[in-house]
């Protein structure tokens, strides 16, 4: 629970000046690309795990329970997940939080709202078109930094983890 | 120490092949193709001979994000088909993976959605892989330059897929518009989410 609430934290702080939105308890935060450049350039030495997806999106609506499940086994000092959607910000009380809900999705959850994708994706990865899902695994203290621009199922992404830590 | 290395060069090197692959980009030249539309008619962009160029799009009946655009696409389509740039969508999702974006998917969809322009079925998804295409929608803008086809834009339709009303930088038909009076294009490759093509599982 504690935990729960330092990441809830640590996502709020990031989020700055960003809004957030709650609907029947549920809540999501917003971020923009200043936020976004902030986790990507954070200095910590701990994994950041980045997970690129919306519901729209097939087969990151596969891949997320994943996420959800995975990000309970790590302490929050060694591994921090981000799960930035990409839905549609007209959509986001009328799809994403019914969705997370439904999902039983208790992790964090932060929107993108510049909807200017042009302006941050190469700040992702440069090599990144657009198609999602997309997971990207950082720690700028060791200089570890690999993006996937796939549908990563669960061996995957532990593995992934793993080698990373 | 060893796993470290291990990890950082795959850090370094991943990044680099994926930019290694041929995707199109602007300045180089396109490949024409021969598929099937709506109607079962095969088309090439070799039959339009009085067209300047073409607005290639990677398209498919599923995508959420294709949706948004359907009316945009319509409009182009309308705007810049009289002045010589028609629209041509290409459907390469695997109905395998994709059973949505079927061929029968397609013809309903052009019908229902009233699509005026081209909408070609790339069953063997080779246009896609020779495109470089990657997601939906994604554009390739050409333009018929010394008797063979040159990528002018690769990306974008503009910068706001949720509301058309809301976007203000108009990427794909700023470029048309470039190209039709003879000024350089200011921004020849742009990046937009889409849903990842569908690929064949093998």
């Amino acid at each position: 629970m504690k935990v729960r609430y330092l990441i809830f934290s640590l996502v709020v702080l990031i989020a700055g000046s960003g809004a957030s939105l709650t609907v029947s308890g549920q809540k999501v935060e917003y971020i923009k690309t200043a936020d976004l450049e902030k986790i990507l350039k954070n200095k910590e030495d701990k994994l950041s795990v980045i997970n690129f997806w919306a519901t729209w999106c097939a087969p990151c609506v596969k891949e997320l329970p994943h996420f959800e499940k995975i990000s309970k086994e790590y302490n929050r000092d060694e591994v921090t997940f981000f799960l930035i959607s990409l839905d549609f910000p007209s959509e986001i009380e009328g799809k994403l939080i019914p969705f997370l809900k439904k999902n039983k999705i208790t992790h964090e959850v932060v929107v993108m709202t510049d909807t200017d994708y042009n302006l941050w994706i190469d700040t992702v990865d440069p090599g990144w078109q657009g198609n999602i899902p997309a997971t990207l695994v950082i720690n700028n203290a060791k200089k570890i930094r690999s993006f996937h621009p796939e549908e990563l199922d669960e061996k995957q992404l532990r593995e992934l983890i793993n080698k990373s830590l | 120490m060893k796993k470290y290395l291990y990890v950082l060069l795959i850090g370094i090197l991943l990044p680099m092949t994926a930019g290694a692959q041929s995707a199109y980009k602007a300045g180089d030249f396109a490949s024409d193709f021969k598929l099937k539309n709506v109607k079962g008619e095969i088309v090439s962009l070799a039959q339009f001979t009085d067209a300047k160029g073409f607005i290639v799009v990677f398209w498919c009946n599923t995508c959420p994000v294709v949706k948004k655009y359907d009316e945009r696409l319509v409009k182009l389509n309308e705007e810049f088909a009289v002045k010589g740039f028609p629209v041509i969508a290409i459907n390469s999702n695997d109905k395998g993976v994709s059973p949505g974006d079927s061929y029968e998917e397609m013809q309903k969809t052009a019908s229902a959605k009233k699509y005026a322009f081209q909408y070609l079925y790339d069953e063997s998804q080779d246009v896609a892989r020779k495109y470089g295409a990657t997601n939906t929608p994604h554009v390739y803008l050409l333009s018929k330059t010394d008797g063979k086809l040159k990528v002018e834009y690769v990306g974008a339709i503009d910068n706001n897929a949720d509301n058309a009303a809301a976007a203000d930088k108009h990427y794909l038909a700023d470029a048309v518009n470039s190209l039709i009076s003879g000024k350089p294009i200011a921004m020849a490759g742009t990046k937009a989410i889409g849903c990842s093509l569908k690929w064949k599982k093998v």
